[in-house]
């Protein structure tokens, strides 16, 4: 049994760092887990992907076509990957930057302006930890507190002082999108 | 030791470095240069050698050069790099020294790009520098596997006075996993006896790979020859899954080793009777248990990141008893698992011949890349 998550936006809003964190979060909870990125010739402004896969069993390949989950942090990213999210799965799409809705309705979505709730917890930059905390809120694939404990565990010292306003991201994240009705399956 | 989250370049450099390496020479060149930064940072604090050369041809002149002092060396590259050294690695062939050397294999052909490829299998495997030479070859398809091969390659380097090649891809060198590191060793203090150190208080040796009068020339090439059929005696390694009761054998290392396990896993739930042989040493390569298969299997099923070049070495060992099937993907494409599962199913239901060329009916079947993949 494994979950595939994609992270994707543009280089320099933190999707590679989210899926790390994941990543992070996996192995201190003793899952199986691999990220790999999409490594093109890419510079800041460019895109930036992710792969995270956490399963209980050895994983082969260790990217998908069809994810579990997308985090979709603008959107190019949407227009990506919402066509590629299994029936049934989860999308999280950055509201913030993304000027259309989510138009399948076979899947959990969620329209979070993560951007705006970044910048109300004080640094817009922490809106890659929305994003995380909304996936969260729909896809329980690990408990916030095991990512909490992991950002805690894996960032440099100098980033510490950072910490709280992190969770409150991932916090308002996570609230924000498990008040959003999932669509009824039969 | 506890297991870390480590990315496949980086865990081959640490790995090197507690194997006792004491001099890296390198030029960077995506996808392998965290290797070289990793080394960068890492080798100057702990007293040893890093050094970024001005091209790969300098580069691995200079692991040459340290080679011959018999200490632990290597260089790291990725595809337009490693074609560059081919020389040098001739010459350490020659010369019968232990040097070992990471290809983080890129898109070819020429300049061709920086995603992940196996298209340097031909040239890696098969020598790729001029003359009768055996590079051992290994090929890791996790993090785990480049740290525990990094390890292996300094010893079997030593062991054999040969060159040891990791063979590694972009996928493999970008991803991370938890993996766990190998304890430090100490760096070496005793040379062995054909090493150039200074001859104070001992005759003058000399190490080079010339050998003007062909006689001594044959005299060499044999020796390298029973030195590489030890090796074959000795080193061969690779996984087997799901063999035991298997009509269909799948063939893939490295990255599409690792896919090809994934749609193996998928087609057994699906009472599918398929297995996985996944190469680990390249060269020496597995023939015997190969063809110890093919008495039993209905079909092998390669697949690969390149045009069907390991496909080779499985006719070899199958030595047309059963047939044969090949997918691949080019250009520094990666196969996804449905690609391969969908192969998989097509052998399972369909009678393959045994007469023919697998790589020609694989392109027939995907139409020459027209049909629009994914």
């Amino acid at each position: 049994m494994q979950t595939e998550i994609i992270i994707s936006g543009f280089g320099g809003q933190g999707a590679l760092f989210a899926g790390q964190l994941l990543a992070y979060a996996a192995m201190d909870s003793g899952f199986e887990v691999t990220w790999i990125p999409s490594y093109g010739p890419e510079m800041r402004g460019g895109t930036a992907n992710c792969t995270v896969i956490i399963a209980d069993e050895e994983i082969g390949a260790p990217t998908v076509l069809n994810p579990r989950a997308v985090l979709a942090l603008n959107l190019p990213s949407l227009d990506k990957y919402e066509p590629l999210v299994i029936s049934g799965g989860v999308l999280v799409a950055n509201a913030s930057l993304i000027n259309r809705p989510i138009t399948r309705t076979d899947i959990s979505a969620v329209m979070i302006p993560a951007n705006e709730i970044a910048e109300e917890i004080g640094d817009k930059r922490l809106l890659n930890m929305v994003m995380l905390g909304a996936l969260l809120g729909k896809l329980p694939v690990l408990p916030v507190e095991v990512i909490e404990k992991a950002l805690q565990a894996h960032i440099p010292e100098r980033h510490k002082r950072l910490l709280p306003s992190n969770y409150a991201a991932l916090r308002r994240g996570m609230e924000f999108a498990a008040q959003v009705p999932s669509p009824i399956h039969s | 030791m506890a297991k870390e989250l480590l990315k496949g370049n980086v865990a081959m450099a640490e790995a090197a470095i507690r194997s006792g390496l004491q001099a890296y020479f390198g030029y960077p060149i995506t996808p392998q240069t965290e290797l070289l930064e990793w080394m960068a940072e890492r080798m100057p604090l702990l007293g040893r050698t890093f050094l970024q050369a001005e091209s790969e041809v300098a580069a691995i002149n200079m692991v040459y050069g340290a080679a011959c002092t018999g200490a632990r060396v290597m260089s790291s590259s990725s595809s337009p790099g490693v074609s560059l050294m081919m020389e040098g690695i001739s010459y350490i062939a020659g010369t019968e020294l232990p040097v070992v050397l990471v290809d983080v294999v890129r898109g070819g052909p020429g300049l061709g790009n920086i995603a992940p490829s196996q298209g340097d299998y031909y040239q890696i495997t098969k020598g790729g520098g001029h003359g009768d030479y055996f590079p051992i070859v290994l090929a890791p398809s996790n993090v785990q596997e480049s740290i525990d091969l990094m390890v292996l390659a300094f010893d079997l380097a030593e062991k054999y006075r040969s060159i040891v090649v990791v063979m590694s891809d972009g996928n493999v060198g970008q991803i991370m996993e938890p993996a766990e590191l190998p304890p430090f060793q100490p760096l070496k203090t005793v040379y062995p006896d054909w090493a150039v150190r200074g001859a104070e208080n001992r005759a003058k040796r000399t190490l080079s790979s010339i050998y003007i009068k062909p006689d001594e020339e044959e005299v060499t090439n044999f020796r390298l020859l029973e030195r590489w059929h030890e090796i074959e005696a000795n080193e061969l390694r690779y996984k087997e899954y799901f063999l035991d009761d298997a009509e269909i054998v799948v063939v893939g290392f490295g990255s599409s080793g690792r896919v090809a396990f994934s749609a193996v896993r998928a087609a057994r739930a699906q009472g599918i009777p398929v297995g996985l042989l996944r190469p680990i040493t390249l060269r020496p390569f597995p023939y015997a248990p190969l063809a110890e298969l093919s008495k039993s299997a209905k079909a092998f099923l390669v697949v690969e990141m390149n045009a069907g070049q390991m496909l080779d070495d499985v006719q070899l060992a199958v030595a047309g008893r059963t047939p044969v099937e090949f997918y691949g993907r080019m250009g520094g494409m990666v196969p996804y698992q449905g690609e391969i599962l969908a192969e998989i199913m097509r052998i399972a239901s369909e009678s393959i011949p045994l007469e023919g060329d697998p790589r020609h009916r694989w392109a027939q079947r995907v139409n020459y890349g027209r049909n629009g993949h994914k």
